[in-house]
């Protein structure tokens, strides 16, 4: 197990590598001068526009000016944007936010999906099974988006109980709607996966076997069946918080939040290369890290899986 | 009835088991399956009664019937009687029946691997009935899982009990499963084909397990079988089914020289012989019938190489021919007095 996850940690480097110089490279590409239109409707100074030349590399070939973003990204040095705030700065502002927004999406999404197909697998078909159908399939339907805006309007403008966007700093209470609205497509998915495979545990052999023990229901349900049918729940669970840990333009853009994803998205339309490659290539590596925690946790669950 | 129940030595009170007349459906949207049309069987304490036929007959939904394991829906017990020790179970609640699983009637399983559970360790799976149904400690379950596994000659036991049942072989399997079905000390054990999945020296070695320790505790045993060779070994008693009906009913010596049933014929013409070598196996024709639309008459007919007119208006009923033996043939009495 030792071996496996230091050869897993080894892989990391070849696409830490291969990922920032594909964003690093793909930043610069856009067309158009990233100069342009800062300094009002004149036009910035050649001055200016010599000096950011000069601090960005962008007379080096691309290569070039890669390594040297990257030597600089060894060193701890994040880089800062054209107006001068260090990069480093920007994702400490914006990760906690995010941190806290995906976990509790995810304790949302797994407590609703878990319950949700539990319940519907153990009581069989009946109103509670139709009502989860439907409304999973109406959650997977529709659009993060439109979910956001209709419970945003419904809750924060008509009800008034929330309000239509968060503070500067959220607090849990704050994120609870848009953690709902961000983990409501996960929660679907959950909900069906494990109504599937508790069903599918249901007739199972040792199932059968542990009845025949004499055990009560809810030891055969509650230890047997469920420990099992939890497996691909929890890893489910495991990769969807790498991606929810990826920031949420949407979501993060309807309820106004800052977090990681704004941060993104407004680097992007300001060509911000450095903020971009930064932000993404530390969300690449947190997404690798997470896969890499989901394998060995789906190797604590089930015994038969060893990597060795 | 009167000479079986002389020959087995016991009033129906002293039985430990009596499955009288059962019957069973499966019911889909579509159609309703007789899985079991009228099973009786009886097992005493100390004795080993073999349930033989082919897969699909109602030999195993006949066992978990009598566990009251069987799934509902789709299973419906319609009709007839289990009784434990003279206990109705059938009308018993949930909760007295759970009591006597394990404890008085325990279930071994075909397949060792998927009948227990892949994430628990085999320690865990056994102990778990002395945590949970005599008040253990965790710790003096575990030392009573070791013990369950010495008894059942699983070398090393004290190690091998942390380990889970992929890491043990097939026949350690079956043993950890068997040591798991005593645990409680039950006074009758249904083995539902305990050897089927393992090889023919491991197969040995389990029967010889079995039977051994049936005999060390008294314990009555059914054994589902479909594996002539295996019976005539252990059992004391055979009964044959054939589309959830009882065919044949014989001490395994009288069944073995002188079959009562044609159906019984040719299963035993169907094992492999090494004297018959060169010669083509023979097979019983056909294939059961459909249990949602079995034939009038007797349901072996269309696979039967004497069938007559008879046989395909009257169904046989299950006859007493002296001697403890029952067969559900019209002309059973030629055949058991044939030379």
């Amino acid at each position: 197990m030792g071996r496996y996850i230091l050869r897993r940690l080894l892989q990391l480097i070849p696409v830490f590598i291969g990922t920032t110089f594909i964003i690093y490279a793909l930043v610069w590409a856009i067309p158009g001068n990233p100069f342009a239109g800062k300094c009002g409707s004149r036009g910035c100074p050649p001055t200016y526009i010599a000096e950011m030349t000069q601090q960005y590399n962008l007379d080096d070939p691309i290569y070039v000016s890669y390594f040297k973003y990257l030597g600089d990204l060894l060193t701890g040095n994040f880089g800062e944007t054209y107006s001068g705030i260090e990069v480093s700065t920007l994702i400490q502002n914006a990760y906690p936010v995010t941190l806290k927004l995906a976990l509790i999406a995810l304790v949302i999404e797994g407590v609703i999906g878990i319950s949700a197909g539990v319940l519907t697998a153990l009581r069989g078909k009946g109103f509670l099974d139709s009502l989860v159908l439907a409304s999973t399939l109406f959650l997977i339907a529709i659009p993060v988006f439109v979910t956001g805006f209709v419970l945003q309007y419904l809750l924060g403008v008509q009800l008034e109980w929330i309000d239509p966007s968060v503070s500067s700093d959220p607090g849990i209470g704050e994120l609870i709607l848009p953690g709902f609205v961000l983990g409501s497509l996960s929660m679907a998915y959950i909900s069906r996966l494990s109504r599937t495979s508790m069903l599918e545990n249901k007739s199972a052999d040792y199932i059968r076997t542990a009845t025949a023990k004499g055990l009560a229901p809810r030891r055969v349900v509650g230890i047997h069946m469920l420990r099992n049918s939890l497996i691909p729940v929890v890893t489910f669970l495991g990769t969807d918080l790498g991606a929810l840990m990826g920031g949420a333009i949407v979501t993060e853009g309807i309820f106004n939040i800052p977090g990681i994803g704004g941060l993104v998205y407004d680097a992007i339309l300001g060509q911000e290369g450095t903020t971009v490659t930064a932000v993404v290539a530390l969300l690449v590596m947190v997404y690798l890290l997470m896969n890499l925690l989901v394998d060995v946790l789906y190797a604590a669950l089930d015994p038969r899986i060893r990597y060795d | 009835m009167s000479t079986k129940d002389e020959k087995a030595g016991g009033s129906p009170e002293s039985r430990l088991l009596e499955v009288d007349d059962l019957h069973v459906e499966f019911r889909s949207r579509e159609e309703t399956a007789h899985v079991l049309n009228g099973v009786s069987y009886h097992v005493d304490a100390g004795e080993t009664l073999a349930v033989l036929g082919e897969s699909g007959s109602g030999k195993s939904v006949t066992a978990q019937t009598v566990m009251g394991i069987l799934d509902t829906p789709p299973g419906h017990v319609t009709g007839g009687s289990i009784r434990y020790r003279g206990e109705e179970m059938l009308s018993a609640t949930e909760q007295r029946r759970r009591e006597l699983r394990g404890e008085n009637t325990a279930m071994i399983f075909q397949d060792a691997l998927s009948a227990l559970n892949p994430v628990f360790t085999v320690g865990f799976q056994i102990a778990e009935q002395f945590r949970f149904r005599r008040g253990m400690s965790r710790k003096d379950a575990m030392a009573k899982a070791v013990e369950m596994l010495d008894m059942v000659q699983i070398p090393n036991a004290g190690q091998r009990v942390k380990e889970f049942p992929h890491q043990f072989s097939g026949g350690m399997r079956q043993r950890a499963m068997i040591a798991m079905s005593l645990a409680l000390d039950p006074d009758l054990l249904i083995a539902d084909e305990p050897t089927t999945a393992l090889d023919v020296t491991v197969q040995a070695q389990i029967m010889d397990l079995l039977d051994e320790l049936r005999r060390e505790r008294d314990m009555g045993l059914v054994l589902i079988t479909h594996d002539l060779g295996v019976v005539a070994e252990v059992a004391d008693r055979i009964v044959v089914m054939y589309a959830g009906r009882i065919m044949e009913q014989a001490d395994a010596h009288s069944l073995y020289s002188q079959p009562g049933h044609p159906y019984t014929e040719g299963l035993m013409e169907s094992i492999p012989r090494l004297d018959m070598k060169g010669h083509e196996l023979a097979s019983i024709k056909g294939l059961p019938p459909n249990p949602s639309d079995t034939p009038p008459g007797c349901p072996f007919h269309p696979r039967c190489h004497r069938a007559e007119d008879e046989c395909r208006e009257k169904r046989p009923e299950l006859h007493d021919l002296g001697a403890g033996r029952l067969s559900a043939c019209h002309f059973a009495e030629e055949l058991i007095s044939r030379d």
